[in-house]
């Protein structure tokens, strides 16, 4: 009887620490939330926790109305596609011909790659590069230099090794060149590896903030995340110099954050599971 | 001509040695599987261009750097840029903000991932523990200027953290703008952004250990800790391995979104690291010479401590990571 009892009794302890742990994750979420639909007023007075107090929705129509606002969601949402759709390509490109054992100067070529991982010139040869190449300022800056990750492409490597060599054997007796068996039987069957890559792109252009501070000076190419920072900020810059200007208010900063947080929170529920198994692959086979 | 005639020459001695197996030069290969080279030839140009030619500038941290000169026609000047960062007292400052941080991060945030993944493994009803933990991943999926914006509001003298407190009746606590306290801050909310997802690997490796075992445990008469102690944790020993080799060979790897989103001003002596320190000197004040060889000298520091950890690992028995 006892037994069970103190079964019972852990499997409480630990449903109760994980629901600290839980709450102490959603918190300052509900906190920026009641923040943001609060007036000024009642933030400055700290009357605000987790629920609005005076509630309005005048931060938010600062926000929409703000066109700049806008344009830097859409724009990074055009640049976060094309980023996904290259380096997916890119990736699948490495990934595949170096599945192939029969391939001569595959293991240089691959030596070559993972080198990158573990040394790389540094930010100022990186900045310089993209200068030389003429990148500054356009959304090349934001797409080529990171477009592919060799760690991600390892783990693409090893879900092709994974696909059984008798479907592609198969596919050459068809009369299958090499390309028409990566584009009808492999990447077909690895449509789950496929998915993760692209999210793992995805969110890191999406929240990826230091290229767009290096490269970026011209407003018209700011990334969501630098357009924040500079909402986020503006008011520690300003309030040095210029006490006339129009500083945003609590209210703005919280409602700007959520416009920034929102985007992933939609999406997030969806392709968490994605996120798991892709990051399960990669610790189980890479 | 003479190639034709040699390459003719290799064939016939070939034949002569291996009648079977012809050997041929790398052209016949490239001939053979054209398609793929073809496909490798974008990510290599690729790698090439992104990043072994700025592997390439990296010379200008021994050159006195002139934009119109460029990174090859630069003079030479004699190691005089390390001089001066050497001999620079916030060179070093930089450098053990890196490690303190980082040093934090290991002690504080290393274990929690294990912690949090082990309570998770024993939770018994099903959906609590996949709510749970879509919840506690969801911070590693926001970028630091995001967290940077929600930790201002959070903690700021009219933040929710001191609004509490002081209705409580404590004092405030400057938890942005006294050194200390920002170092707590920093590697608290770097938990707090990591620990949940951190938990996936050690999950993925727990769902790995031999059910039997746990079983055996059982009729054994071991108890829910013992059965964690003997089974769990040494069922999770090479992941925590590896993870840890990562973690110490990166001590001197800093990302740069994560501090340069939560230092301000006012803690700078303790908050500057050498990312954010190389982008002030480096490209703010376009000081590339000594941007580079600050970025050289963590770069070659950060990878002999990979290969050491890696090295002292593989010696204590455990698989490294190569």
């Amino acid at each position: 009887m006892s037994h069970t009892l103190k079964n019972r009794l852990v499997d409480f302890t630990a449903a109760f620490v994980i629901l600290i742990a839980v709450f102490i994750c959603l918190v300052p979420f509900l906190y920026i939330l009641s923040e943001s639909l609060s007036s000024n007023k009642a933030i400055i007075s700290q009357a605000v926790t987790i629920y609005p107090i005076d509630f309005n929705l005048e931060a938010y129509k600062v926000v929409f109305g703000d066109a700049g606002m806008l344009y830097s969601l859409v724009y990074t949402v055009i640049l976060t596609v094309v980023f996904v759709l290259l380096s997916l390509t890119v990736t699948i490109l490495a990934a595949y011909p170096l599945t192939k054992k029969r391939l001569k100067g595959r293991n240089v070529l691959l030596l070559v790659m993972l080198f990158t991982m573990y040394f790389s010139g540094g930010l100022i040869p990186d900045y310089l590069n993209v200068k030389n190449l003429s990148l500054l300022n356009t959304p090349w800056a934001l797409i080529l230099p990171g477009m592919m990750s060799v760690y991600y492409m390892i783990i693409l490597k090893s879900f092709f090794q994974s696909i059984p060599d008798s479907l592609e054997e198969a596919a050459r007796l068809d009369g299958c060149n090499d390309l028409q068996i990566l584009l009808k039987v492999v990447l077909p069957l690895s449509k789950p590896a496929l998915a993760t890559i692209s999210l793992l792109y995805a969110v890191y252009r999406w929240n990826y903030f230091q290229d767009a501070l290096f490269y970026i000076t011209d407003e018209h190419l700011y990334t969501i995340q630098l357009k924040l920072y500079n909402v986020i900020n503006i008011s520690q810059q300003m309030s040095g110099e210029n006490v006339n200007v129009n500083l945003p208010s609590e209210a703005l900063k919280s409602a700007s954050i959520m416009f920034g947080t929102v985007p992933i929170l939609l999406v997030y529920p969806w392709l968490q599971k994605y996120f798991v198994s892709g990051i399960m692959i990669g610790a189980v086979k890479g | 001509m003479q190639a034709a005639k040699n390459s003719v020459a290799l064939e016939k001695k070939d034949v002569v040695q291996e009648p079977v197996q012809k050997k041929k030069g790398l052209f016949y290969y490239i001939r053979m599987d054209f398609v793929l080279y073809l496909m490798l030839l974008i990510p290599v140009l690729y790698i090439v261009v992104f990043k072994y030619v700025p592997m390439y500038g990296i010379q200008i941290a021994f050159k006195d750097y002139n934009i119109f000169q460029g990174v090859s026609l630069s003079p030479w000047n004699d190691f005089a840029t390390f001089k001066q960062i050497f001999s620079s007292p916030q060179f070093y400052q930089v450098v053990r903000n890196t490690l303190v941080l980082n040093g934090l991060d290991l002690i504080v945030g290393f274990p929690a991932p294990i912690i949090l993944a082990i309570l998770i493994n024993e939770l018994v009803w099903n959906k609590f523990k996949k709510i749970s933990q879509t919840i506690l991943y969801l911070p590693h999926f926001l970028s630091w200027v995001i967290i940077g914006g929600i930790v201002t509001q959070l903690l700021s003298p009219t933040g929710m953290f001191n609004s509490l407190l002081t209705h409580l009746g404590s004092e405030s606590v400057p938890f942005l703008t006294n050194k200390y306290a920002w170092v707590a801050t920093y590697s608290l909310v770097g938990v707090w952004q990591n620990a949940g997802w951190g938990t996936i690997l050690y999950l993925a490796a727990m769902t790995g250990i031999d059910r039997q075992l746990y079983e055996a445990a059982d009729s054994d008469g071991a108890g829910r800790f013992r059965k964690i102690w003997h089974i769990t944790l040494p069922g999770i020993r090479p992941t925590i391995v590896i993870l840890l080799i990562l973690q110490i060979g990166n001590l001197m790897a800093i990302n740069f979104d994560r501090p340069f989103n939560l230092q301000n001003n006012l803690v700078m002596d303790f908050g500057d690291v050498i990312s954010t320190y190389v982008y002030r000197v480096g490209i703010q004040s376009a000081n590339f010479s000594v941007g580079a060889a600050v970025g050289l000298f963590q770069s070659v520091i950060c990878l002999i401590f990979l290969l050491s950890s890696n090295f002292i690992t593989r010696k204590l028995g455990e698989n490294g990571i190569w």
